[in-house]
């Protein structure tokens, strides 16, 4: 039976490759390329930084592509801008409704405000991200707001949001194509204190296609 | 015969525009009659200027919208290490509101409290949008250059934070103060850019010492076909920090532990 993960991808699949759960990852995307990302288990955050190849400190900017499409959730035909107002990444399909770009990162410091001082060791979202930038010459200062895909932050009327249960199932992806040559940096998210990954971070498949 | 066809000439040309006064300016030394404190700051930030300034904790930060449309786009580094700065998530994300306003704190990524909103008078403000840009405003207004006559608020940043060694990569997502956003059902966002009635203000306390850069560029989705925006006045004056039983301190447990975060990072 044919991989229904692979299905619809544009081109020859020229990447592939599980995440596990709680672990960082990096990867260059070519322009033109797709990147799938499958939710394999359902409901597992996948915090989603992107920076120009060419000049890293061009690099995704929420509040940007917030702005620009006057909307803070992200669905198909989003263009993920770069702090320069450029197309870096346009999300081409995805089945999850909407993925957030808000809530940011988890981080062993705001996990001590979030849930108290007993989770100041537990792994953390920036750590993924500080490592995985460590090896590119990237550091703190390349921290800014992320993606989270299969992430759910709805906004009430009196401005109240929070991370609730996720909207996303097992198999769902979304693919991104590359509008220019970008690395894409990953945490497949390990927090256990909220129902981003409904409280058990899975692995997640990362699927690259060349353009058809 | 030119008046500065010489040296001799030309410094007396200088010399001669010393004490002009104009209402985008700095006042040196440092004065402001209708402060409640010792006033370490004053400076009106020309529509579409900057202002940046070191600021020590506990000291007081007033912004006021002098006529109704200025609109104060805020970055934020711990001073003493600039790595750490405002994280606008975060800031919503542990408060549990994407609203800002009086009793509110703009917190590092380092889970610590850079500020405190002590007063706000105006209560429309934005952590969704962001800082318009070259690009945004070239769109809007045709060109959005630095140097031309719709300076973007993001490029303000760069200046600002260059004056501290900083580049980049360290104008990170910002707040709008004073221009609004609300968030619809569906994820829509409604901007609130005015023009308000004038001399709105919001207090601020440092609870760290601090970089500040302001940028008082036209909020990025202000629907308006001219680049408009006023001048926005900035005083500040010393004080203690938030003590133990500080209303906003106690007002929330992330509150709480942010303080203790913050206190514990002075412990030396």
């Amino acid at each position: 039976m044919a991989d229904p993960h692979l299905s619809g991808l544009p081109g020859p699949v020229v990447h592939d490759e599980v995440v596990p759960a709680r672990a960082p990852w990096l990867h260059r995307v070519a322009r033109g390329e797709t990147l799938r990302i499958v939710d394999l288990e359902g409901n597992q955050a996948v915090d989603f930084l992107v920076y120009t190849a060419a000049d890293d400190a061009e690099r995704y900017c929420a509040q940007t592509t917030i702005a620009a499409q006057g909307n803070i959730f992200l669905k198909t035909g989003a263009r993920l801008l770069s702090n320069e107002g450029r197309p870096m990444m346009t999300i081409t399909a995805t089945n999850v409704a909407w993925h957030d770009t808000i809530g940011g990162a988890c981080s062993c410091e705001s996990n001590t405000l979030r849930y108290g001082h007993h989770t100041k060791s537990q792994h953390a979202c920036v750590e993924n991200f500080l490592s995985a930038n460590s090896h590119v010459g990237r550091g703190k200062r390349d921290m800014v707001s992320n993606i989270n895909f299969f992430m759910n932050v709805p906004v009430e009327a009196d401005g109240a949001l929070g991370i609730v249960d996720g909207i996303s199932a097992p198999g769902l992806m979304v693919d991104l194509r590359a509008e220019m040559d970008v690395e894409v940096v990953v945490s497949n998210c390990p927090q256990v204190n909220n129902p981003c990954n409904g409280f058990n971070p899975t692995p997640v498949r990362m699927i690259v296609s060349e353009a058809a | 015969m030119s008046q500065t066809a010489n040296p001799y000439a030309a410094r007396d040309h200088a010399r001669a525009q010393g004490g002009t006064v104009v209402e985008a300016m700095p006042i040196v030394p440092a004065a402001a009659s209708d402060a409640p404190g010792p006033v370490i700051w004053e400076e009106t930030i020309a529509p579409g200027g900057y202002a940046t300034r070191r600021l020590s904790r506990g000291t007081r930060l007033r912004l006021v919208d002098l006529h109704g449309d200025g609109c104060a786009s805020l970055l934020l580094f711990n001073a003493e290490n600039p790595l750490e700065r405002l994280n606008v998530a975060d800031t919503l994300k542990v408060q549990w509101n994407g609203y800002l306003g009086a009793g509110k704190l703009l917190l590092s990524d380092m889970g610590r409290v850079l500020m405190s909103i002590l007063e706000d008078t105006a209560a429309t403000h934005d952590a969704f949008c962001g800082a318009s840009s070259e690009v945004s405003n070239a769109r809007k207004y045709g060109e959005g250059k630095n140097y031309g006559p719709h300076p973007n608020a993001r490029d303000r940043f760069m200046l600002g934070v260059a004056k501290h060694g900083l580049g980049r990569k360290d104008v990170h997502p910002c707040v709008n103060l004073f221009k609004g956003a609300r968030i619809t059902d569906d994820g829509t966002i409604l901007p609130h850019v005015g023009p308000f009635a004038p001399g709105r203000q919001v207090i601020l306390r440092a609870e760290m010492d601090l970089l500040v850069v302001l940028a008082n560029c036209p909020h990025v989705l202000d629907p308006r076909p001219d680049w408009t925006v006023t001048a926005l006045r900035a005083t500040a004056w010393t004080g203690a920090p938030a003590p133990v039983d500080d209303p906003i301190r106690t007002s929330t447990p992330e509150a709480t532990r942010a303080f203790l975060n913050t206190e514990d990072c002075y412990a030396r």
